[in-house]
């Protein structure tokens, strides 16, 4: 085991998987000879060569079409977009042809790509470095969706990812990259070294994909989220001595029904949060999924915390950011009915 | 509006009821194009991008550099595949008339692009087709019973019944799977061949998209990843002059060819007479060795007319003039090749109408017996717990239950 921040977890993965299998090879804008502008393919080129670390062209529809040419022809890409507020030029590549090569062709052809990208605000990014776009993808049939919170669950998620026959899109909160962050931008920074999840395991391991983590398990209410959120969650709910039970999605395509499930038919109420803009977000899916199944076990009407419904502003980012106030409001709210 | 608009539309050859004017199409003399060696630089190759390879003049004769010196056998299997295209679409073109498919895509006129091509590449060679390549699935020796099926939808369907008709693909022929967006194909090819070149194989990539799609940012995205790595690929587009009803001059041809966009990547482009058999496989296999030898991607115009409407679902009698392709002065790509195996003694009128009838009955019988395996609507069926197989490569929940579900909905 070493301390990793999330980072040097995912620069990890990869540099596993480029060991382990010939046929992975890594692309994307500034990731060979630089390393990345987060640093996450740092060393990875000089390690590996030109060949299987490669610098592309500023061109996300070309970066994921080649990226597909390429895993139809054996190769294992995993793609860097550098922001996720970036993916939108190769969304029909995405949507239309990755995420459908198997079903068009009855199964005859697949590539195993990944995408791996930086998601989420809180780091002064603005409206075109901020954004988290999952749930456009989770939209999308075919495609397996990804988002870690912490060094441990990024690199054995990745792994999974990197070895998975399906496509994934993998988002990296990149306000996690460096350390567990409860919301709070005025607190001092907190390196990932003090928290169990940045101790990770050097060589070779998986997270499975499509499986929640109960991050602190509880009785008084169920937190369903994940990415940056799950810290927030963690933070709101001890401050206000609540026995939360709170799961880390970890994987949002495929969804683990039972987890959520489970838990709410045990607790009875139901937060849901995450970062992303609420309306037609991914927390509608959960909420009515929850709804679906658990109704009659309900003790309150599920509420939802999310960023507001406006692009990411610059200024504004911590109003903006659904922080520990917003999410202690709808804990009070779900915990008021009896 | 008091002032006139300054801005350029541009104009079609003819518009129904006037008589087509194809003097904007710019043809070399047979011949008359140099050859220059395949290890030439893209920059030193200009011409090629503006110039018309043509191999085969007016009197049929094969003339010039380019002329690939093909032994009459494989004129002659060239020949029959181009027929076979020719009466297989005609057929499927008429049961679509009567309702027995739901929709078809003929490549009248354009038979050579496909075969020619296919012909003058290798079988381990990928090809990324775009909806028009039907003649690349009958050179590598797909059965017609095969394509039928696809196009019924039925049993045998290769695609389960996911796909529209005439979206084939054959991994054992290594022919990929057809998007109905177009030009995404493009850049496919582009990574593709950049895997190939990665993992040291000799085996390159084709690709096709028509004029109008040239206009799609995948086209650009192709070129420009190409030209970067310099991909052994072999980028085409079939300038066929129209994108159903829009002309080319829509998709920025009017100006220059579109050739000439491959120059300005740095790739080394060819416009060649698509409607000449000879021509266009000696382009291809002069690309395909410069994509063997590392002397990277080629970009390929085959200037050629879309004889037929733009697929059963168009009427092209509302926007262009009736009979046009009769004007057209590259003329017929199947006519153009028997007349030249009869010059070389190695054809004639009565050989010509036997295949004719021989191909006739291929089709005839292939279809009697895709009939067999269903149709749309009549005969064995796909099981339509289909569709929720392919989605993943194994299925996730929330599918085992709308699969449940849909079941349930038809007892």
């Amino acid at each position: 085991m070493a301390h990793m921040n999330m980072i040097q977890a995912l620069n990890s993965a990869m540099d596993v998987m480029l060991a382990r299998d010939p046929a992975v090879v890594l692309m994307g804008e500034d990731i060979g000879y630089f390393g990345g502008v987060f640093r996450a393919t740092e060393g990875l080129q000089r390690k590996y060569g030109e060949h299987r670390v490669l610098d592309t062209p500023i061109a996300e529809g070309g970066i994921v079409a080649t990226a597909i040419g390429m895993g139809v022809n054996g190769l294992r890409p995993v793609a860097e977009i550098q922001f996720a507020d970036y993916i939108y030029p190769g969304i029909d590549q995405i949507a239309s042809e990755l995420a459908r090569l198997r079903f068009r062709s009855a199964g005859d052809f697949f590539a195993p790509v990944t995408i791996r990208t930086p998601c989420g605000g809180g780091i002064r990014g603005g409206q075109t470095h901020s954004q988290s776009p999952e749930s456009i993808f989770t939209h999308i049939c075919g495609i397996k969706v990804v988002m870690p919170s912490n060094p441990y669950d990024a690199k054995g998620l990745l792994i999974a990812s990197i070895e998975d026959d399906d496509p994934v899109v993998f988002f990296e909160p990149k306000r996690l990259y460096n350390g567990p962050f409860d919301g709070d931008p005025n607190k001092p920074a907190v390196p990932w070294t003090s928290h169990p999840k940045g101790q990770v395991t050097e060589g070779y391991y998986t997270v499975p994909l499509g499986k929640a983590e109960i991050v602190r398990a509880g009785s008084d209410v169920t937190i369903i989220t994940y990415g940056t959120m799950v810290f927030v969650a963690v933070a709101a709910a001890a401050a206000l001595g609540l026995d939360a039970e709170i799961i880390d999605l970890r994987t949002l395509v495929p969804l683990d029904v039972d987890a959520l499930c489970t838990s709410v038919k045990k607790t009875g109420r139901c937060v849901i949060a995450h970062e992303a803009t609420r309306f037609s977000g991914f927390g509608a899916e959960i909420l009515a999924v929850v709804q679906e199944e658990c109704f009659w076990d309900l003790e309150a009407p599920i509420q939802r915390v999310a960023g507001w419904d406006t692009p990411y502003p610059h200024a504004f980012e911590w109003e903006y950011f659904p922080g520990q106030a917003r999410v202690s409001e709808a804990l009070k709210t779900v915990m008021e009915v009896t | 509006m008091n002032k006139r608009s300054r801005l350029h539309l541009p104009a079609p050859p003819a518009r129904p009821g006037e008589r087509p004017d194809f003097s904007y199409v710019q043809i070399s003399p047979a011949g008359a194009v140099a050859r220059p060696e395949i290890s030439v630089r893209a920059r030193d190759i200009d011409y090629l991008a503006h110039e018309l390879v043509r191999v085969l003049g007016d009197d049929a004769e094969a003339v010039g550099p380019w002329n690939p010196h093909l032994d009459p056998s494989d004129l002659q299997m060239g020949l029959r595949h181009m027929l076979l295209v020719r009466i297989f679409d005609e057929r499927m073109q008429r049961t679509q008339r009567a309702g027995k498919i739901s929709f078809y895509i003929r490549s009248l006129g354009e038979e050579a692009v496909s075969v020619a091509q296919c012909m003058a590449l290798l079988p381990g060679d990928m090809l990324f087709p775009s909806y028009r390549n039907q003649g690349l699935h009958i050179t590598r020796g797909m059965p017609i019973v095969d394509l039928m099926c696809q196009l019924l939808s039925n049993t045998r369907d290769m695609c389960k019944g996911r796909q529209l008709p005439v979206m084939y693909h054959s991994k054992a022929n290594n022919i990929f799977t057809i998007s109905g967006n177009l030009a995404t194909q493009f850049p496919q090819a582009v990574g593709w061949a950049m895997a190939a070149a990665i993992k040291g194989e000799d085996h390159l990539a084709a690709s096709w998209l028509g004029d109008g799609s040239t206009a799609a940012a995948d086209f650009h995205h192709a070129l420009t990843f190409a030209a970067v790595y310099q991909a052994p690929v072999i980028l085409n587009v079939v300038n066929n002059q129209w994108a159903i009803s829009t002309f080319q001059g829509y998709a920025g041809g009017e100006q220059r060819s579109f050739a000439a966009r491959g120059s300005g990547y740095g790739v080394a482009s060819i416009r060649v007479d698509g409607n000449d058999f000879l021509a266009v496989h000696a382009v291809t296999q002069w690309a395909a060795a410069r994509a063997r030898t590392g002397a990277g991607p080629t970009l390929i115009e085959l200037v050629t007319y879309r004889v037929a409407g733009h697929s059963t679902s168009d009427d092209p009698s509302r926007y262009r003039a009736k009979d046009d392709h009769k004007f057209w002065p590259l003329g017929d790509p199947i006519q153009r090749l028997k007349a030249h195996l009869i010059r070389l003694g190695e054809w004639s009128e009565d050989r010509h109408e036997t295949l004719i009838a021989e191909l006739d009955a291929l089709v005839a019988k292939s279809w009697q017996e895709a009939v067999t395996y269903g149709t749309l609507n009549e005969g064995p069926r796909l099981n339509a717990d289909l569709m929720f197989e392919d989605v993943f490569k194994e299925m996730p929940q929330n599918l085992l239950r709308q699969r449940a579900a849909m079941r349930l909905q038809r007892t």
